[in-house]
């Protein structure tokens, strides 16, 4: 069977010949629905979705348009003209506090199309000032002023693109802090679209006696050369860390055998050292998938399970949900759940890791941690070490990851195999479910659930695009 | 024993060139030796930043940590070492910030390179010592109780980072 790359750039060519009036950009790539069915055989995912640079293109026009993502938190940005800058799949866009709300808009000046902003965060004051015109915009986006104006037609100006001010990022939704967008004018909703996986963020709120989050400084900032499908899989792919993780986490048990004597364990050791656990501890952990790719491993339990209390959060819990609702919230430990398609959350860790795809082998990885309001600075503080022990650059976990990583990237081009195989507890009919479903810790399911809303999100959405070329025509 | 206050310059400023000499040429373990029991090696985050607890770093080890970070580096499945980093350290002369009967602080601009296979990185900041005075007989006169080591560009998207700055 030929499939991906080949047959794309050969139907690359006759659609430009038969598709010259379509409005096209540089961005732009042509993929038909049976073109991405040819990606899939049962358990097994054609190369070119991580290799092809064709396909990541029409990822970033179909896909992410289509899905909900995450913009930044509403504490980035608590006074009116506080902005960040960020970017929603290839796009960049800004967020801004306007009067209460918070919205969000395309970075360009509607004028010639430069970033109106820079800088990972700032302070816009009343408007925006585009550096190379001096044109203003208001924080809700509307044209404040042009200088020299009598050079436009007011009618005429009122008509353009540029005379409408800011493009707005329409679809937004503010969940308890947490701000998600959807490009997309038209599609699913936010509830059906997240369903039963809300329970994480909810989860990770109510962590906070005041239910309440608030970012601690910058991200962590991690550069993958490779596709960013490779990181999501990863954070459900429990038969990995007693592997590839043998030379950190087992330098540390080992060490730690050996000097550590009865003494208390450093909180650094009480990170590592679950990592080291063997497959039988997975198997238990549970892995529970929700429709539209969503799902996390530790059901049951996980490796956050048996950190140490810190002194007086339990009793500020009970103070503020009494005892049985406070018991309930703390007796999660999910580990890592995944936001269809490119977000990690760790709620007892208080972290949102953002998988930014940037080419088809180039992943930007951004480990965001929050301070759970009115809870003790302990926590916080294990949340900073956990983020540079497990997340950053310089972390011996993070190297051995990328190395994998790395080497499946450049290992993807070699011939003689397409596919990548994701047939672990695979069941006939297995994503015929309702809500949600749990199965052992690990099974590849999670993995086919993600692949599944892939070519779901994917098909509907050039099915609608091929509908209104039809339309049009 | 001579005290720290009378230390000569180019003593102090010595140990720090041996320093960079032991990383530069794998000689970790005789590294270790050079830290204090209560070390801390410090590489934050963020341009300026001061609070080393409540916000993310990119280092924050005690010595712990760092022995575990070298006994890794030897490690038959260190696959992110198959094969190895090098790397290598130029030094502006240190600047002797402060000294006391307790400890000398100094601060060393430098450029750092790290490479591995075909990929060559370099990194500049400026790394500031705590030296305090080593045991009679120890094979050199100090010993570095606190290293913290700021970057030009702590904020930007690196790749992996594998050996000691």
């Amino acid at each position: 069977m030929q499939t991906g790359l080949k047959l794309l750039e050969v139907s690359n060519k006759l659609h430009h010949s038969v598709t010259m009036a379509e409005k096209m950009t540089s961005k732009q790539v042509n993929i038909t629905a049976e073109q991405v069915e040819a990606l899939f055989r049962p358990g097994e995912a054609h190369r070119d979705l991580y290799a092809s640079q064709d396909i990541f293109r029409a990822e970033m026009q179909h896909l992410f348009r289509q899905c909900w993502l995450y913009v930044g938190h509403d504490s980035q940005v608590p006074n009116r003209g506080d902005y960040i800058a960020t970017e929603l799949a290839d796009q960049p866009v800004l967020m801004v506090r306007d009067r209460e709300e918070v919205k969000v808009f395309h970075n360009r000046c509607p004028h010639k199309g430069t970033k109106l902003v820079l800088d990972a965060a700032g302070q816009a004051g009343p408007f925006f000032r585009c550096p190379y015109h001096a044109w203003t915009f208001r924080t809700d986006g509307s044209l404040r002023s042009i200088p020299h104006p009598q050079g436009y037609d007011e009618e005429r100006l009122h008509e353009s693109a540029a005379g409408c001010g800011l493009s707005p990022v329409e679809n937004l939704v503010n969940y308890r802090g947490f701000i998600f967008a959807r490009l997309a004018s038209q599609g699913i909703d936010f509830d059906a679209f997240f369903g039963g996986s809300l329970s994480t963020l909810d989860n990770m709120i109510d962590r906070s006696p005041e239910g309440r989050l608030s970012v601690a400084g910058p991200p962590l900032r991690y550069m993958h050369r490779c596709n960013w499908k490779m990181l999501v899989e990863n954070q459900t792919d429990t038969c990995h860390p007693m592997v590839a993780h043998e030379s950190s986490a087992g330098t540390v048990v080992d060490l730690w055998s050996r000097i550590g004597g009865n003494s208390k364990k450093p909180m650094a050791v009480e990170i590592y050292a679950p990592f080291l656990s063997d497959y039988s501890f997975y198997d238990k952990m549970g892995i529970r998938i929700w429709p539209n790719g969503h799902g996390h491993t530790g059901v049951t339990q996980s490796i956050h399970s048996n950190y140490s209390e810190i002194p007086g959060y339990f009793d500020q819990m009970i103070a503020a949900y009494g005892r049985e609702r406070a018991e309930a919230i703390l007796s999660e430990s999910r580990h890592n759940t995944v936001f269809f398609p490119n977000i990690m959350v760790k709620g007892p860790i208080q972290s949102l890791r953002l998988f930014k795809p940037l080419a088809a082998d180039r992943t930007l990885v951004e480990s965001w941690i929050f301070r759970l309001d009115g809870a003790p600075d302990m926590l916080l503080e294990r949340t900073a070490a956990y983020n540079r022990l497990i997340n950053a650059p310089t972390s011996i976990v993070g190297h051995d990851d990328l190395e994998m990583y790395e080497r499946a990237q450049e290992g993807l081009s070699a011939g003689g195999n397409d596919w990548v195989n994701m047939q672990r507890d695979m069941q006939a009919d297995e994503m015929n479910f309702d809500g949600e479903k749990v199965v052992i810790g690990t099974s590849e399911l999670q993995m086919r659930n993600q692949f599944d809303a892939w070519r779901k999100f994917m098909l509907e959405s050039i099915q609608n695009a091929d509908h209104k070329a039809g339309a049009g025509a | 024993m001579s005290g720290l206050a009378d230390m000569k310059k180019k003593t102090i400023r010595n140990f720090l060139y041996v320093e960079a000499e032991l990383l530069d040429n794998e000689g970790h373990e005789s590294w270790l030796d050079l830290l204090t029991e209560d070390f801390l090696y410090w590489m934050p985050l963020e341009y300026g930043q001061t609070d080393d607890r409540l916000m993310t770093s990119l280092m924050h080890d005690d010595k712990l940590l760092l022995t575990v970070r070298i006994e890794r580096l030897q490690g038959d499945r260190t696959f992110s070492q198959k094969p190895r980093s090098r790397c290598h350290h130029l030094l502006q002369r240190p600047q002797i910030l402060s000294r006391s009967k307790e400890g000398i602080t100094t601060r060393t601009a430098f450029h750092y390179i790290e490479t591995r296979i075909d990929d060559q990185m370099l990194m500049a900041g400026w790394a500031e010592h705590q030296l305090v005075a080593a045991p009679k007989g120890a094979a050199q006169p100090l010993m570095i109780r606190r290293k913290t080591v700021r970057l030009m560009n702590p904020d930007a998207a690196f790749p992996n980072i594998q050996l000691i700055l």
